[in-house]
């Protein structure tokens, strides 16, 4: 069977790599958006937090056999409190400071965490086996559906959703609401707003880390990997609204799902299309599709 | 709940207060002192340094020296959300109505600090408006509303001593007369309330005591009863 000439089979692997490199961008702009938001952060170090996320579970498993599901537990709230120690000890000095130290900051931070785990490990990258209980897949007629792939996608998309829910319906999210808008009025009513950015900053940070535990089975564990995906990150944050919490799920999804529509239809363009989405919001709609004007 | 409030007579006493932005020095030693369940005013032309009075209490300025005592406590080097906890409840002259909560949550947001809090009941009694409101995005709601709402906020977490920064600026007279209400009642219920105010003829019969201020300083305090035989020097001096 076809569909527009291209066989359903090919158009549903894509659109599963889609939605699988969609989960990905969701999750990893969901931890800038919120981050960008209360911190006035541009979090470079991103990239860098979701790729130790990565090699956390992989020196868990090779060096102590500890499994994929520990993993996923424990490098987030480890790379979360490395997170809260860099929140405490720098960032803390820069909030008062344009978005450019911050950024000049977290870049260099990126690079030095990188070029460590470049010394340590090298670039060939490593392998890391699919958890035995995700292994295997299921045939759905037109294609094969790995187990692992759904996996990750419905994990992250509940992730997302549960920290939109957390955001958007909850006390803790409607001081995070209120103290992006006016943090020193949330002080004053009686809200600790340094703790609430310590507790911002761990969690958008364990969120990459645990991107990364969910990466490792499915990309090559690299110190390089968290580089490679950041730049996308970026302009899926750009499209969606800096700041925007529902904005950057959908439009972490959405472009996930385009870029894989683009790979079966115009190969040429799927490293691309991302970028000239991105220029096009940003001559039509600077703030981005979900941005505040 | 903490009991912040062990009675004392003394609500509020400012010494040597000095606050700045930066390089600026704004307040050049401020002195004033204000007791349970009285009402004072700060007054002065813009720029006299009533509001930054107000936010140097808080911990809202730059750098801060002098002594601040809340409820008998030496309070000056306090972290601002730890203010909140003795007793001290701020309405900032911008209202602060957050755009991403709606009414309600905005009326929930501050944790309740002591016991003796207005209810939400009471408080949509005391401002109905709220109440049709409730689910409306905080910035769709008129200036009135906001600053009842800016109001509300602040009483449903027991805080006894109000700073209230020109609460009345820009409203109808209609909504004006109404805060004058709830401020009388607000007094008949025991709570403490500093006072700032453009506007005179709605502070004046609500005040126990007034401070002139200018260029940072106390120009003048004046009680109640001096008012009548100070209103032209007041007049002269603030340019009403």
């Amino acid at each position: 069977m076809e569909i527009f000439g291209v066989p359903t089979a090919l158009l549903g692997s894509q659109l599963l790599v889609g939605l699988i490199n969609g989960s990905f961008y969701a999750i990893l702009s969901l931890g800038l958006a919120i981050i960008f938001g209360l911190l006035n952060i541009i979090n470079f170090a991103h990239g860098a937090q979701y790729m130790m996320g990565a090699f956390i579970a992989w020196v868990a498993l090779t060096k102590f056999q500890i499994n994929y599901w520990v993993a996923l537990i424990a490098a987030p709230l480890l790379v979360g409190l490395l997170g809260v120690i860099l929140e405490r000890t720098m960032l803390r000095k820069l909030y008062k400071l344009d978005h450019l130290y911050g950024l000049l900051l977290t870049f260099g931070l990126a690079l030095i965490i990188e070029g460590i785990f470049r010394d340590q490990f090298g670039i060939s990258g490593e392998s890391y086996e699919v958890p035995e209980a995700l292994s295997g897949g299921i045939h759905l007629g037109f294609m094969f559906l790995p187990l692992y792939r759904a996996w990750v996608v419905v994990v992250s998309l509940t992730v997302c959703f549960g920290t939109w829910f957390m955001i958007e319906k909850t006390r803790l999210g409607a001081y995070l609401r209120a103290g992006t808008e006016n943090p020193q009025i949330v002080q004053a009513l009686g809200i600790n707003v340094p703790l609430l950015i310590t507790f911002t900053y761990g969690y958008g940070v364990a969120l990459a880390a645990f991107a990364g535990v969910l990466a490792a089975p499915v990309f090559q564990v690299n110190p390089l990997m968290g580089s490679n995906l950041i730049i996308v990150v970026f302009a899926v944050v750009v499209i969606g609204g800096m700041g925007s919490i529902l904005g950057s799920i959908v439009t972490g999804i959405g472009l996930g799902l385009v870029e894989g529509l683009t790979k079966v239809f115009y190969p040429e363009a799927s490293a691309v299309v991302v970028f000239v989405i991105m220029v096009i919001v940003l001559l039509v709609r600077p703030a981005g599709l979900f941005g505040k004007a | 709940m903490t009991s912040a409030f062990d009675p004392k007579p003394e609500m509020l006493r400012i010494r040597d207060l000095h606050a700045f932005y930066g390089e600026s020095h704004i307040l050049h030693g401020i002195d004033l002192h204000v007791g349970r369940g009285e009402c004072i005013t700060l007054l002065g032309r813009n720029g006299a340094g009533r509001s930054t009075t107000l936010k140097s209490i808080l911990g809202l300025v730059g750098r801060r020296s002098g002594s601040i005592m809340v409820n008998g406590k030496e309070v000056i080097a306090e972290p601002t959300h730890r203010m909140a906890r003795y007793g001290i409840g701020y309405v900032p002259e911008e209202r602060a109505i957050f755009a991403s909560l709606s009414t309600e949550e905005n009326l929930l947001l501050p944790p309740q600090v002591a016991s003796g809090g207005m209810s939400v009941d009471e408080l949509y009694a005391m401002f109905p408006n709220l109440l049709e409101r409730r689910h409306s995005p905080g910035t769709k709601l008129s200036g009135g509303e906001q600053q009842m709402l800016a109001m509300a906020r602040v009483l449903r977490t027991g805080a006894k001593l109000l700073l209230l920064d020109e609460i009345t600026e820009g409203l109808a007279p209609v909504i004006v007369k109404k805060l004058g209400e709830v401020i009388t009642e607000l007094k008949a219920r025991g709570f403490t309330i500093v006072l700032v105010e453009q506007n005179f003829r709605f502070a004046a019969p609500l005040a126990d005591r007034h401070y002139v201020l200018e260029h940072g300083e106390i120009l003048a305090t004046i009680s109640k009863e001096e008012l009548p035989g100070r209103m032209d020097w007041l007049h002269h001096t603030l340019g009403v």
